[in-house]
């Protein structure tokens, strides 16, 4: 047990430091959505001319081949210089990845460098209305014809449809097989009359999300990932990316929550307060108790390949955490936090959807209690 | 950078894991905490001969001279298998004379307390005098409070038993008039201390953790298992979440004691008050698995959440410590 950076780790993070410090964007513009959306992507191609886009990805690829600790390491620099986040977040941690794990040469070499340099977004088509937490029911149909499938259906939840050019798209080609091994996953492209994106507004006012009307749309062949029938397992790859990736960023991210609440505290008055102190110092634990647990994971990951049973917590206590703080801020906030034009506001807002986005905690609780403690399915 | 067990450490934790499943099985544990005096020499014995009450005090006094990482992975087992054991009390003197005492008082005492032939008992909290674990046996005391932290040999105090209900452990109150004066800060050896019983606090609560989870694959009502329910089945993954936090936060502390001592303030409190928390509640959460046989003395289970509510009010309490926490985050 060591927690110390090696020296080689030290290098690389003074690397990194050195060149956020250079190359730092600066603040997002005011505006709207669409003017954050195109700082975004130019801070990501930034990013990618001096390789750091794909940081987790096999060098082969375009990515930086980095070990788990040194993703963590430029995470937490990122965190540091409050650095903005890259445009093409989804592609870059599930499409890039599913696309090295289970794509063709020619997949690899079509869909990869676009991915890195932001010039093609990529959004995720898995829910549906009567699809959310049973993923595998889905019924965006998929109908096989000569060089390529027509696709029609409706798909909703889809975060940055509207800047999307790739869509990650889970639809049934086999209805009569069970209902897992039905899927086939593909690569949709946006651009088609077929497929239609409306903006859906969230309870913040904003429409991060949207929804799908899917009527005949062509996906050729070339475009599907990991073979007919085999969407379930590369979906599978997907979502665990998602969720493998959250742990060590985002006890970064509640830190820096955590401290504007501190700050909020005593200009409060209420940093005194018995009461107040209690709960803060219940967040810090869980805040801790997030980092040190991904630390710990990580660690199990490099060592054996996966990663122990604290991982599969990381969601739970992340998202409890995350909306706990911005509960705290209201209380301490009074009308002034719930000013619309005040970030507590909005954060709070947010958060809500935090127990729900990259499945919900019930349903990761299921998870745990089938995977982790072996307790037996409900059904 | 590595958060986990080095191949050394590991083997520790297996080889404590296999002596004391064998040494202190369930039955064990309830023969010696029903007798009235949970401590058995002869396990004592055995103990010593491993090293174990050396294992974190320095080589030159007859130790392993190695850390609180190997004494915490050494503690989290006990606590699993519940063992009554003089064991942390010993620890706890140790360190506190290891790192407060003078050079003299390290010589004349950590020996006798390395070796485990002439045990040290060291004081958990102060209600109505200093409560010292498993004082009687002892041959020095090391006391923190009403005269400040000293040593006391163990003839020259006045012990008297504290029926609390965790029969696992014996506390005495004690009555010290003079003492030997500890000339170092015992700020660290406290919070070692501290991260030692949170770490038997995570053992424990692992333990009720296991129970209630084999329980709920096995017991069946309205025609299958009961851990098939969700208000079963996501409690039980709360319990885990609970454990893993703890451990986590454990574990860091641990570490910081060896090699970051200026973090460790915050760490330990953090790691106390939430291995506290985790152990009581998922004892509580472990009896409600189980229904009825878990209110039952015929179970062992209220050893543990015993165990778990005593030591919750031993070196300071979660609210203590989420208040040093709340100061050490700049509030
Ligand atoms: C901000 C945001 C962004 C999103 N982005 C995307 C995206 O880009 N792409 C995409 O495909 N999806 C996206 N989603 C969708 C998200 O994955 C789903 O909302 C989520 O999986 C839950 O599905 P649902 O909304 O249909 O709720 P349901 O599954 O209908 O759940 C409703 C309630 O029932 C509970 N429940 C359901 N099943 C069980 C069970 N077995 N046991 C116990 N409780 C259960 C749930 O926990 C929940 O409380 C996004 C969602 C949000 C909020």
């Amino acid at each position: 047990m060591d927690l110390t950076l090696t020296a080689e780790e030290q290098a690389f993070r003074d690397e990194v430091r050195a060149w956020l410090a250079e190359n730092h964007p600066g603040e997002p513009p005011a505006g709207g959505e669409d003017a954050q959306f195109e700082f975004a992507r130019q801070w990501q191609r930034t990013l990618h001319e001096a390789g750091w886009a794909g940081i987790s990805w096999p060098r082969e690829y375009g990515g930086r081949g980095a070990t788990l600790i040194e993703q963590a390491i430029f995470q937490e620099e990122m965190a540091r210089a409050k650095a903005p986040r890259p445009a093409n977040v989804l592609g870059l941690v599930m499409g890039g990845p599913v696309v090295i794990a289970h794509g063709t040469e020619e997949q690899k070499e079509r869909f990869l460098e676009p991915i890195l340099s932001a010039e093609e977004i990529w959004c995720q088509g898995f829910s549906e209305p009567g699809s959310g937490s049973d993923l595998a029911s889905l019924k965006t149909r998929a109908v096989k014809e000569d060089g390529g499938w027509r696709i029609t259906g409706q798909k909703v939840w889809t975060t940055y449809a509207h800047h999307a050019k790739w869509c990650m798209l889970l639809a049934r080609s086999d209805p009569d097989a069970p209902k897992h091994k039905g899927l086939t996953y593909f690569i949709l492209d946006m651009e088609q009359d077929e497929v239609e994106v409306r903006p859906l507004r969230q309870i913040t006012g904003e429409a991060e999300f949207n929804e799908l009307f899917i009527d005949g749309a062509w996906v050729p062949d070339e475009n599907v990932i990991g073979g007919e029938g085999n969407g379930w397992a590369v979906a599978i790859t997907t979502l665990m990316n998602e969720r493998a990736g959250l742990g060590a960023t985002a006890a970064l991210g509640l830190q820096a929550t955590l401290d504007d609440l501190i700050e909020l505290a005593k200009r409060r008055g209420r940093a005194g307060d018995p009461l107040v102190r209690d709960r803060i110092a219940r967040l810090k634990i869980a805040v801790e108790g997030l980092r040190l647990g991904a630390l710990r994971s990580l660690t199990a990951t490099m060592r054996v390949g996966i990663p122990g049973p604290e991982g599969s917590i990381a969601k739970l206590q992340w998202s409890a955490a995350n909306q706990a703080m911005t509960e705290l801020a209201l209380e301490l906030g009074g009308l002034e936090a719930l000013r619309t034009d005040d970030s507590w506001s909005y954060r709070f807002l947010r958060s809500r959807a935090n127990s729900i986005e990259g499945g919900t905690s019930d349903v990761l609780r299921n998870i745990v209690a089938e995977r982790v403690l072996g307790l037996p399915k409900l059904r | 950078m590595e958060f986990g067990f080095s191949d050394e450490q590991r083997e520790i934790k297996a080889t404590a894991r296999e002596f004391l499943a064998s040494r202190f099985p369930a039955e064990k544990v309830r023969e010696l905490a029903e007798s009235g005096n949970p401590y058995d020499d002869a396990l004592w014995g055995e103990m010593c001969e491993l090293g174990w009450p050396g294992i974190a005090i320095p080589e030159r006094y007859g130790g392993q001279g190695l850390g609180v990482v190997e004494l915490v992975i050494l503690l989290e087992e006990m606590g699993y298998a519940l063992a009554p054991s003089p064991f942390i009390s010993n620890a706890y003197a140790g360190a506190l004379i290891a790192s407060a005492g003078s050079d003299e008082q390290r010589e004349r005492w950590l020996p006798g307390i390395a070796a485990g032939t002439a045990r040290g008992a060291a004081e958990f909290t102060n209600e109505g005098g200093p409560v010292v674990g498993a004082a009687k046996g002892s041959t020095v005391l090391a006391l923190l409070t009403d005269g400040g932290p000293r040593i006391v040999p163990t003839a020259d105090a006045e012990l008297e038993r504290i029926p609390v209900i965790d029969d696992t452990r014996a506390y005495f109150r004690v009555r010290a008039e003079s003492g030997d004066p500890l000339p170092g800060d015992v700020a660290w050896a406290r919070a070692a201390g501290a991260v030692a019983l949170a770490a038997e606090s995570v053992g424990l609560a692992a333990r009720a953790l296991d129970i209630a989870t084999e329980y709920a694959k096995e017991r069946e009502q309205f025609g299958r298992p009961i851990g098939a329910y969700q208000a079963v089945s996501h409690r039980l993954a709360n319990m885990l979440w609970a454990v893993e936090e703890a451990r986590s936060l454990t574990y860091y502390a641990a570490w910081c004691a060896d090699a970051d001592p200026e973090a460790l303030p915050l760490a330990a409190s953090m790691a106390k008050a939430r291995a506290s928390d985790a152990a009581c509640s998922v004892t509580h959460d472990a009896i409600q698995t189980l229904g009825g046989i878990g209110f039952t003395w015929e179970h062992d289970i209220h050893f543990f959440l015993k165990r778990a509510r005593v030591s919750a009010q031993l070196m300071g309490t979660a609210a203590e410590h989420r208040e040093r926490v709340a100061s050490l985050v700049g509030l």
